[in-house]
């Protein structure tokens, strides 16, 4: 059954190593949703936190072939266990002063931020999970998204779960 | 130079020798990292970003440099030096063009686990990105057909990188590693301590097997009726030939083995079914589909043996996988029964535990089946026959030669007919098929091998894509016995155009071709040719007491097919079987 996988994959900081992850998923076959990179708690490794879809072989072959590149630490199924997944997006909505009062409601419902203000523009910045960010801006939609930029998943098992 | 060069001083002064701290160029650190490595042969071309590497190699006698004439060349020999040997194939090329020569090299020994260290280099690096003369990104080029790459940026990183690479090389699955040297990192200087250990963290590959599933594994043999092996390139790799025939000798479990798996197993062996697949032999294809145990040993379940999977063993109920890369195990194929680990240390342990199967029957029914239905050819006719050639070359060198080959018919007449003996003595290109690589691979298998014979047996198709080597031959007096299965046409392009697409031969006609004879004579290689079994006969013979290089064009049939045959998309149950049945 193909259902959405969540992997996080800690890397060697490397130069090449984001070409050595993702071109192995293009060359195999394996489908990248979204894919994120920054520091680790260590120095000098990175964690890429990969959302993918697939069956459980495509997700065990992943895992396989993410072993195999030298520049591979440790590779987990965040989605096996219990995860705090979050999004970050900017959305640059025209907001004419009139219409400035009904976004903030909307900005204020979903603890989002106002983080700039234009003559007839305002950028909202939301984090949470991808759904909470879908909603959004299919809620600031209407009003004519003029820049939309999202950051892709990064995520975390709860816990102590290692 | 000869081939049986004798070293200039004693390993020991040598040594002494390489490990004094001095400072040193890039360049020089790379020689004497090489030679600390064992390695005695190395296969190049010189180029501008190489220069400081081949400045340091001037009067520099302590390895053998081959200067092909293609970088294809190059690396084809450093292939063959690899398989034949079980030593770390090395060659060197100039960046841009000279690197990306190599490509086919490595993606043919990355296809098949052999291990090289390609070494490459670079414009300096405040170049690098400027799109300056003869630049490439090789690092990037290859980073899908290499185990692991390195773009080196500093010269006190390069002992440690030239060390890691032998051992990521020839460790685990074996593979080939690229280190791309920029020409200002070859030249600047740095003091030089030779490396000694490796500490990868992300590389650690599973060499002792999970005994818990080994004794599953003896559990699921001793309840199989109709159990086999498919044994592959893995065998011969770990250095697990005797292993694998005490296993057979203990289990009774009859072998099939794949292309690259040939030398790994005795023909003469009465266990032994052939190789499976789409030339796979009629017992060991059937015996696939009639199986209830199959056991892979260091093989694959790559699509020329598998065939289409739906129709495949469809009365297995257990697979169990013996492989050192994990990622291979469920790729094709459902497994039951994993064993990660190398494939000599997993035999080695299942040696100690393993019982005869049940499988008497099973195994006289197979018996029946090679006697009914061997390898044949219409030996009727005094025309000279592929497959004759292929069988005088065997029994004349009682399967004690190292045999290479090129990609197409002639490659499955060798792995057909030639009885093998020993580990290493078949050379082929298997999972990238690639053309041009036999002859050169037999130069390289040649220089790991001084005394033993290498026969390289190709098409008139193959051998024109590298046959510029043989200028390496001549000059280097290199014996190399140079076989051409001369049909005038690409012949396993003319036999799919002939059975899959209605007799439509489409651009296969190799007129053109040189006189063989005039070119090995050009390059100063002795030539002959036969066009009878009787010339064969006389041919071969001299070639063999010939002690340098020869060139043998054996003119054969252009029409005839290689059987069985299994159609790309049929089940290894539908065997065409030909004419001659």
């Amino acid at each position: 059954m193909t259902t959405k996988h969540t992997v996080s994959v800690l890397v060697n900081n490397q130069p090449g190593v984001l070409q050595r992850v993702s071109g192995l998923f293009g060359r195999r076959g394996f489908n990248i949703e979204s894919i994120t990179v920054g520091e680790s708690e260590e120095n000098g490794l990175s964690r890429m936190v990969i959302v993918t879809t697939g069956d459980d072989n495509t997700l065990e072959q992943i895992s396989k072939q993410l072993y195999k590149l030298v520049d591979v630490i440790k590779v987990v199924d965040l989605s096996a266990n219990p995860m705090v997944a979050r999004e970050l997006a900017l959305i640059k909505v025209n907001a004419e002063p009139i219409m400035r009062p009904e976004i903030l409601g909307i900005v204020e419902t979903f603890r989002a931020a106002v983080v700039d203000i234009g003559p007839a523009s305002l950028i909202v910045q939301v984090v949470g999970d991808s759904d909470k960010i879908d909603a959004m801006v299919e809620l600031l939609r209407p009003y004519g998204i003029r820049e939309l930029s999202r950051t892709g998943v990064t995520a975390m098992i709860r816990g102590s779960v290692k | 130079m000869n081939v049986q060069t004798e070293p200039k001083r004693s390993k020991e002064e040598l040594i002494d020798k390489l490990t004094q701290p001095d400072l040193i160029t890039g360049s020089e650190i790379l020689l004497r990292s090489l030679l600390l490595e064992g390695v005695d042969c190395v296969f190049g071309y010189p180029g501008g970003a190489v220069l400081y590497i081949y400045d340091a190699m001037h009067g520099f006698d302590d390895f053998n440099h081959l200067l092909t004439r293609h970088e294809q060349g190059a690396i084809h020999a450093a292939d063959g030096y690899a398989r034949s040997t079980g030593k770390v194939g090395v060659c060197i090329a100039t960046s841009g063009p000279g690197a990306t020569n190599l490509v086919t090299g490595i993606a043919t020994a990355y296809m098949d686990s052999v291990p090289l260290v390609v070494i490459t280099g670079n414009v300096a690096t405040n170049f690098i990105g400027t799109d300056a003369f003869q630049e490439a990104d090789i690092t990037g080029i290859t980073m899908p057909i290499t185990k692991h790459s390195y773009l080196v940026r500093d010269v006190k990183d390069l002992p440690r990188i030239i060390h890691e690479a032998f051992h990521i090389a020839n460790t685990g699955r074996k593979g080939p590693v690229l280190i791309d040297i920029p020409k200002d990192v070859s030249a600047h200087k740095t003091i030089f301590k030779p490396v000694t250990e490796v500490n990868i963290r992300g590389y650690n590959p599973t060499v002792q097997p999970n005994k818990m599933q080994v004794d599953k594994l003896i559990k699921a043999i001793e309840e199989a009726e109709h159990p086999i092996i498919l044994a592959g390139g893995g065998v011969v790799y770990a250095d697990a030939s005797n292993e694998l025939i005490e296993f057979v000798n203990k289990t009774q479990i009859p072998v099939a083995t794949t292309l690259l798996g040939l030398s790994g197993f005795p023909s003469a062996h009465e266990l032994w079914l052939g190789m499976p697949g789409m030339h796979g032999t009629y017992t060991a294809n059937t015996a696939i589909q009639n199986a209830d145990l199959i056991i892979s040993i260091g093989s694959r379940f790559d699509d020329r043996v598998t065939m289409n999977l739906n129709g495949f063993a469809p009365k297995v109920k257990t697979i169990a996988h013996i492989d050192v890369d994990p990622a291979e195990i469920g790729k094709n194929v459902k497994t039951d029964i994993p064993c990660v680990g190398d494939v000599k240390a997993v035999l080695e342990y299942a040696n100690t535990k393993a019982k005869p199967a049940n499988n008497a029957a099973w195994i006289a029914e197979l018996q029946e089946n090679k006697v009914k239905f061997p390898l044949k050819y219409d030996q009727t006719e005094t025309e000279l026959k592929p497959q004759f050639v292929v069988e005088m070359i065997s029994e004349t060198t009682k399967g004690e030669a190292i045999i290479t080959t090129d990609v197409g018919q002639h490659q499955m007449w060798a792995a057909q007919f030639y009885r093998f003996k020993n580990p290493r003595s078949l050379v082929t290109s298997g999972g990238l098929g690639t053309m041009g690589f036999g002859f050169p691979s037999a130069i390289g298998a040649q220089m790991g091998n001084p005394d033993k014979l290498v026969v390289s047996i190709n098409g008139d198709g193959g051998v024109q894509m590298c046959a510029q080597e043989l200028a390496i031959c001549a000059i280097n007096n290199i014996p190399v016995k140079i076989v051409i299965i001369n049909n005038q046409v690409l012949g396993m392009v003319r036999q799919w155009q002939e059975i899959i697409y209605e007799n439509r031969y489409s651009h296969i006609d190799l007129a053109g071709s040189p006189d063989f004879v005039k070119l090995a004579e050009a390059y100063g290689v002795k030539g002959l040719r036969a066009t009878t079994k009787e010339e064969a006969r006389r041919v071969w013979q001299e070639a063999l007491d010939t002690p340098g290089p020869v060139v043998i064009d054996f003119v054969v049939p252009k029409g005839e097919n290689v059987f069985p045959m299994v159609k790309a998309g049929d089940t290894i149950s539908d065997m065409l079987m030909g004419d001659s049945e």
